[in-house]
C-alpha cells in the first residue's frame, strides 16, 4: 500500500541545522562535566576534614610548569586547526605534534608529582580523605588527558600517513573542543586543588 | 486499633504532624473530587457516538483557562508550603528545656542501646521515659548516633522518624501525654535483621520513671554462680557488660538488669526461660543474620548462663 | 506523484544464523528499538517473579518462605532490574524507534554509538543477574546484591557487605550507565539536527520534546550516579574513604550524590510516558492536544526544577529546618507544571469525540491514576507528613502508583498504538481489553490497599512483620492483586505473540492518526522514507487529511 506524499515543492527552504558531531561532543561534555562536578564537590566537602595524615599545605606543591604546559596546549591545537582549515597540512602536523608533547609533558609531570607523594610524603589515596580526594579527583582528569591524546596520536598517524586533508577540519575541530574541554577541567581543579583547598 | 497508627498521636511531635496532615489531605481530597469528577464526565460525556464522521471542532488552547489552572495550583503551591514550613520549625527548632530527660540512642545491627548520661546508667531495646503533662511539659530529647550503618528510630505514635547515621548525630524530641508502651521498629534498611529491630517505648508515671532509673543504677547484685564462671570464662565478656563484673564488652546490649525487660534481640522474641535458652544456643532458630555468635556452649553450660542471667533483674 | 516508498520484490529467506547475525550487528534505529523493547520485557517477567515472591513472605506475619538473606536480595533485584533493565530500555527502545521517524529522519544522528549503547546496557542487564552465580566472595559470602536499590553507605563498605555482591550491583550499573548516556548524546544529537525541512522545534511532536529533555535530564542525572559508583569502587578495593564514617566520610554524602541522580531519574522514566499520552490521547479524542505551547514550557520547567527537589528523599537525615524547607518548596513547585499537563490532556478530551481502543483506555486509566500519585506525592513533599511516612509502605505504594498506574499504563498504551506500525499487524483488541481489565483490577488491588500498612507503620523493606500491627490483612489483600496482575501480563504477552503471527494486516494508518510515521508503511522500510518530507505544521497528515482546515492556519 502505498504511503501519503508529503513532499510539497515549496521552492529554495533554507533549511539549517547544527551539526551532529558538535552537538554530540557538547552533549559529551556535559556528562563529563557533570561527573567533575560530583568530584569536585567531594574534594571541596572533605578539605579540612581528614581526621590524620597530611594535610594539603604540608605536601602540595602547585604544578606551575606543566599547568602552564597544558593550558598552551589549547593555544597550539587551536593554531593547529587554523592550519588545516587552510589546508596547511604539513604545518598543521607540527602544531598537532606540539600538542602531544605539551600533553605528554602534563602526563609526566602528574606522574613524578605522584611518585613524590606516594614515595617521600607518604600520601597515597588510602590514607586519608584528603589523599582519596586528590589522587581521585586529578587522576580522573589525567585519564581524561590520557584518552584525549589517544585520539590526538590518532589524529597524528593520519596526518603522517597522508590520509587527512582539509574537509576533514571539522572533524578535527570536534575533537579539539574535547581537548579544550580537558584543558578547562584542568583549570578548574588546579583552583580547587591547589588554591582553595590549600 | 493499630498500635503504631500515625494518625493516633500520643506526643507533640506527632500531634503537629497530624495536625497538619488533616490540612494537606483533606485539600488533596478536594482537588481529587474535581479533577476525577471532571476526568469521569469528560469520558462518559464525550464518547464518539457510532462511526466516525466528521471531526469535533479543533480548539488549540486558551490563555485564560491556562493562567487559571496555573494560577490556583501555585496558590495551593504556597498555602502548603508555609504551613508545612512552620511544622518543621516548631519541631526542628524546639529549644531543650532545663528538665528534659537526655538519652543517648546509638544504633547498631540489630538492637538499641541507651544512654541516660545524667543518670549514668545503660540499657537496651526498652526505652523508658516519664509521661508529660502538656502543663508543665517533661519531653525526652533523643541524641541519635549508629555504631555500624544507618538506622532510623520510629514511633509512629511519638514522633516522625530520625535517621542514626554514623558520623553524623542527630536529634529528636518527644513528650508522650499517656503513658503506656508505644511501638515502633527501625526504618532504615540496615542489613539482613533490619525487620526486627524492634523498638519499645515506656511511658511512665513520673514516680514509676524515677523508681526504674534507681533500679537501673544499682549494680548487679548477685552470687557466684556456675553460670557466671561460665559467661565470665567464654567469649560472652567480649561484648556484653554487667557492672559489677568483669564483664565489659560494648558490642552486644547491656545485660544488667537483662529480667527488668520484656523482650531480648530487640523485640524479636520475649524474654522468658525457654527463649533465653534458645537464644544463648542458637541464635539463628529466633533471628538468623543476627550478630550474635552460636557460642557452642555445650546444653548444660547454655543452661546454667541462662539460669545466671534471669538473677539479673 | 511519486508514492513515499519504494516498491519491495519477494525477499529471499534467509536461515537463521544470518537473520541472528542481522540483528546482532544491526545498527538501524528500528531494529535496536525493537532489541531495547524485547529485552525490557524479559527483566520485567524477572523483576515481577521477583516481586512475586516477595509478596507471597509478606502475605502473612512471620512466614517462612523465603530466609531474610534472600528476601533482601529480591527486593534489591527487583527494584534494581525494573529501573534499569525495564524502564529504561522500554523508554530508549520507543526514543530510538519513534524518534527519527517523527521528525522525518533516515535514522538516529550516530547508529554506531546506538548499537554500542544497546549492548552496554545489555551487558549490565547480564552481569547484574550473573551475581546470582558468581556473587560469592572469599567469604562465601555474597551472591546477588542485597543492599537496596539505593545502596546506602556504609551498608555498601567491605566490613559490612562481604564478597562481591555489591560489585555486581555497581559494575552493571556502570556499564548501563554508559549506555543509557550514549543514547542520550545520541537523541538530543538526532533531534537538533536531523529534524526535516519546515520541522522547527515549535513544530515537532510533543513526543520529540519529551524525549529531548528526558535525555537532557539523562545526561545531568546518570553521570553523577556514574561518579559516586566509581567513588564506591575506589573505597571497596583501592582502600578509599569516601563514604567511610571511621576515617571522616559522610554517609550522607552518598545520599546527595546518589539522590542527585535518583530524582531525576524518576523524570527520564515519566517523560516519555507522557509523551505517549499526549500522542495517543489527542488521536484517539479526534481533536489537537490542548495548550501545545504550554506542554513545552511546562516539560522544560519539570526538566529544570527537577534537578533541584533530590533531598525530599532525605527529609529524616537530619538537615537543617532551611534546608528542609528549600526541598518542600521545590518539591511542590515542580507539581505545577506537571499538574498542568493532566488540565491539558483533560482538555483535550473535552468536546472530542473519544474512541475507546486498548490504547486509549490505558490512556484514561493512566490519567486517573497519574491523579493520585501526584497527590500523594505532594502529602509526601510536606516534609513533616514525610517524617512519619518515608521509607514505609506508603512510599512504596507512592512510587509504585507512579511506576505501573502512570508509567507502564503508558507503555502498555504505546505498546498498543504503536504495535501495528512496528509489526505491520492489527493486534486483538479482545485480547488487549481484557489485559486491561485484568491489570486494573490487580493494580488496584495492591498499590491502592498498599498505602493503608504505610499509615499504620510498616516500614519498607522488611522481610516479615509483627501480628498484632494491624498489617496483616492489608498485606493480604496487596498480595492477591499480583495474581490479576500476572494475569493480565501473560494476556499481553499471548496477544503479542499471537498477532504477531496471527494479527490482520495493518495498513500505515489504521488510527487515521497525524505524525509522519503513520505515512509510510508498517513496518517501516529501513530507510524510512523515499523522500524527505516537508511540513509545515504540528500535525503535516492532519494538514493532508484537511486541505480546507490545516493546522498552520492556527499555529
Amino acid at each position: 500500500m502505498s504511503a501519503l506524499s508529503l513532499s510539497a515543492p515549496q521552492g529554495n527552504l533554507e533549511w539549517r541545522l547544527p551539526s551532529r558531531g558538535r552537538v554530540g561532543m557538547y552533549c559529551l561534555i556535559a556528562a563529563e562535566s557533570a561527573i567533575f562536578t560530583i568530584f569536585v564537590v567531594a574534594y571541596l566537602f572533605y578539605s579540612g576534614k581528614s581526621l590524620t595524615g597530611p594535610k594539603p599545605s604540608e605536601v602540595l606543591h602547585a604544578p606551575i610548569f606543566c599547568t602552564v604546559g597544558l593550558l598552551s596546549s589549547s593555544l597550539t591545537i587551536h593554531v593547529a586547526l587554523r592550519r588545516l582549515s587552510a589546508g596547511k597540512t604539513a604545518i598543521f602536523g607540527l602544531w598537532w605534534l606540539l600538542t602531544i608533547v605539551l600533553g605528554g609533558v602534563f602526563l609526566f609531570g602528574t606522574a613524578r608529582e605522584w611518585a613524590h607523594l606516594i614515595y617521600d610524603e607518604g600520601l597515597t589515596i588510602s590514607t586519608n580523605l584528603f589523599g582519596t580526594t586528590y589522587y581521585s579527583l586529578v587522576g580522573l582528569h589525567a585519564f581524561h588527558v590520557t584518552m584525549g591524546l589517544v585520539a590526538l596520536i590518532a589524529v597524528a598517524v593520519f596526518c603522517f600517513t597522508s590520509q587527512l586533508q582539509r574537509q576533514h577540519a571539522e572533524r578535527v575541530e570536534i575533537l579539539s573542543m574535547y581537548w579544550h574541554f580537558v584543558d578547562a577541567i584542568w583549570v578548574i581543579v588546579f583552583t580547587v586543588v591547589y588554591v582553595i583547598g590549600v | 486499633m493499630s498500635p503504631t497508627n500515625i494518625f493516633a498521636p500520643v506526643s507533640t511531635p506527632a500531634e503537629s504532624i497530624f495536625g497538619l496532615s488533616v490540612f494537606v489531605f483533606s485539600t488533596m481530597a478536594g482537588i481529587f473530587v474535581v479533577v476525577f469528577a471532571l476526568l469521569a464526565y469528560a469520558v462518559v460525556k464525550f464518547r464518539s457516538q457510532g462511526s466516525h464522521g466528521t471531526e469535533p471542532a479543533q480548539i488549540y488552547g486558551s490563555t485564560q483557562v491556562e493562567l487559571a489552572w496555573t494560577v490556583i495550583p501555585v496558590l495551593i503551591v504556597v498555602a502548603l508550603f508555609l504551613a508545612a514550613a512552620r511544622v518543621i520549625g516548631s519541631v526542628q527548632n524546639q529549644p531543650r528545656p532545663q528538665n528534659a530527660i537526655e538519652v543517648v540512642v546509638t544504633g547498631h545491627q540489630y538492637w538499641w542501646e541507651y544512654r541516660y548520661p545524667r543518670f549514668n546508667i545503660v540499657t537496651a531495646n526498652e526505652l523508658h521515659v516519664p509521661v508529660s503533662n502538656p502543663a508543665h511539659p517533661t519531653p525526652t530529647f533523643l541524641t541519635l548516633l549508629s555504631a555500624d550503618t544507618d538506622h532510623s528510630f520510629w514511633v509512629p505514635r511519638l514522633g516522625g522518624k530520625t535517621d542514626l547515621i554514623p558520623n553524623h548525630p542527630n536529634q529528636m524530641w518527644i513528650d508522650p501525654h499517656e503513658t503506656g508502651v508505644f511501638l515502633g521498629q527501625c526504618a532504615q534498611y540496615c542489613g539482613t535483621q533490619h525487620a526486627k529491630m524492634l523498638l519499645r517505648v515506656y511511658v511512665q508515671p513520673r514516680e514509676e520513671f524515677d523508681r526504674w532509673v534507681r533500679e537501673q543504677q544499682q549494680l548487679a547484685q548477685t552470687p557466684e554462680s556456675a553460670g557466671k564462671r561460665v559467661f565470665e570464662s567464654t567469649a560472652c565478656v567480649n561484648c556484653h557488660s554487667i557492672s559489677g563484673t568483669p564483664a565489659k564488652g560494648r558490642f552486644g546490649p547491656d545485660l544488667t538488669h537483662l529480667m527488668s525487660r520484656d523482650t531480648i534481640a530487640a523485640g524479636a522474641a520475649s524474654n522468658t526461660p525457654d527463649t533465653l535458652s534458645l537464644w544463648i544456643r542458637n541464635p539463628d532458630a529466633i533471628k538468623p543474620g543476627s550478630k550474635m555468635p552460636a557460642m557452642g556452649l555445650s546444653d548444660q553450660d547454655a543452661s546454667t548462663v541462662a539460669a545466671y542471667l534471669e538473677t539479673l533483674r | 506523484m511519486s508514492a513515499n516508498t519504494i516498491a519491495i520484490s519477494e525477499v529471499p529467506v534467509h536461515p537463521l544464523s544470518l537473520r541472528l547475525h542481522e540483528w546482532v550487528t544491526t545498527v538501524d534505529h528500528k531494529r535496536l528499538g525493537v532489541l531495547y523493547i524485547v529485552y525490557a520485557l524479559v527483566f520485567l517477567a524477572l523483576g515481577g517473579i521477583e516481586a512475586t515472591i516477595m509478596r507471597v513472605q509478606l502475605i502473612r506475619p512471620h512466614n517462612a518462605f523465603i530466609s531474610p538473606q534472600v528476601f533482601n536480595r529480591m527486593f534489591t533485584m527487583h527494584g534494581t532490574t525494573m529501573i534499569f533493565f525495564v524502564a529504561m530500555p522500554m523508554v530508549f527502545g520507543f526514543a530510538n524507534y519513534l524518534v527519527p521517524l517523527m521528525i522525518g529522519a533516515r535514522d538516529m544522528a550516530f547508529p554506531r554509538l546506538n548499537a554500542f549503547s544497546f549492548w552496554m546496557t545489555a551487558l549490565g542487564g547480564l552481569l547484574l543477574y550473573f551475581s546470582f552465580f558468581g556473587g560469592d566472595g572469599l567469604y562465601g559470602a555474597g551472591s546477588a546484591p542485597d543492599v537496596g536499590w539505593f545502596a546506602y553507605a556504609p551498608l555498601t563498605a567491605k566490613t559490612f557487605s562481604v564478597g562481591h555482591s555489591t560489585d555486581f550491583w555497581t559494575l552493571s550499573l556502570l556499564s548501563s550507565g554508559i549506555g543509557s548516556i550514549g543514547t542520550a548524546i545520541n537523541i538530543i544529537a538526532t533531534i537538533l539536527c536531523m529534524r526535516c525541512p519546515g520541522m522547527t522545534l515549535g513544530k515537532m511532536p510533543l513526543l520529540v520534546w519529551l524525549n529531548l529533555v528526558m535525555a537532557g535530564l539523562v545526561i545531568l542525572a546518570v553521570s553523577p550516579l556514574s561518579a559516586a559508583q566509581l567513588m564506591l569502587v575506589a573505597d571497596r578495593y583501592l582502600g578509599g574513604h569516601f563514604f567511610d564514617t571511621q576515617a571522616g566520610g559522610s554517609a550522607v554524602i552518598w545520599m546527595h550524590f546518589f539522590w542527585i541522580f535518583g530524582h531525576p531519574e524518576v523524570y527520564v522514566l515519566v517523560l516519555p510516558a507522557f509523551a505517549f499520552a499526549s500522542e495517543i490521547i489527542p488521536v484517539f479524542s479526534r481533536k489537537a492536544i490542548f495548550g501545545y505551547p504550554a506542554m513545552v514550557l511546562a516539560t522544560i520547567a519539570i526538566g529544570f526544577i527537577g534537578m533541584s527537589v533530590w533531598a525530599h528523599h532525605m527529609f529524616t537525615v537530619g538537615m537543617s529546618a532551611g534546608a528542609n524547607a528549600f526541598f518542600v518548596l521545590s518539591t511542590m513547585a515542580i507539581a505545577v507544571p506537571t499538574g498542568i499537563k493532566i488540565f491539558n490532556w483533560l482538555a483535550t478530551m473535552w468536546g472530542g469525540k473519544i474512541r475507546f481502543a486498548t490504547p486509549m483506555l490505558f490512556c484514561v486509566a493512566f490519567l486517573f491514576q497519574f491523579l493520585i500519585a501526584g497527590l500523594t506525592g505532594v502529602t509526601l513533599a510536606v516534609a513533616p507528613l514525610d517524617w512519619q511516612l518515608s521509607n514505609s509502605y506508603y512510599v512504596v505504594a507512592h512510587f509504585h502508583y507512579v511506576i505501573v498506574g502512570g508509567i507502564l499504563f503508558c507503555i502498555f498504551a504505546a505498546f498498543y498504538y504503536w504495535f501495528p506500525k512496528f509489526s505491520g499487524e492489527m493486534y486483538n483488541e479482545a485480547l488487549g481489553k481484557l489485559h486491561f481489565w485484568l491489570f486494573v483490577i490487580g493494580f488496584h488491588l495492591t498499590f491502592d490497599f498498599m498505602h493503608v500498612p504505610g499509615i499504620l507503620g510498616m516500614p519498607r523493606r522488611i522481610y516479615t512483620y509483627e501480628p498484632g500491627r494491624g498489617w496483616d490483612m492489608w498485606n493480604l489483600i496487596v498480595t492477591i492483586g499480583v495474581v490479576f496482575q500476572a494475569a493480565g501480563i501473560l494476556v499481553f504477552a499471548a496477544n503479542l505473540v499471537w498477532s504477531y503471527f496471527c494479527g490482520k494486516r495493518a495498513g500505515n494508518d489504521p488510527w487515521d492518526a497525524w505524525t509522519l510515521e503513520w505515512s509510510t508503511n508498517s513496518p517501516p522500510p529501513e530507510y524510512n522514507y523515499a523522500k524527505v518530507p516537508i511540513v509545515r505544521s504540528r500535525r503535516p497528515l492532519w494538514d493532508l487529511k484537511h486541505p480546507e482546515d490545516p493546522d498552520w492556519r492556527y499555529e
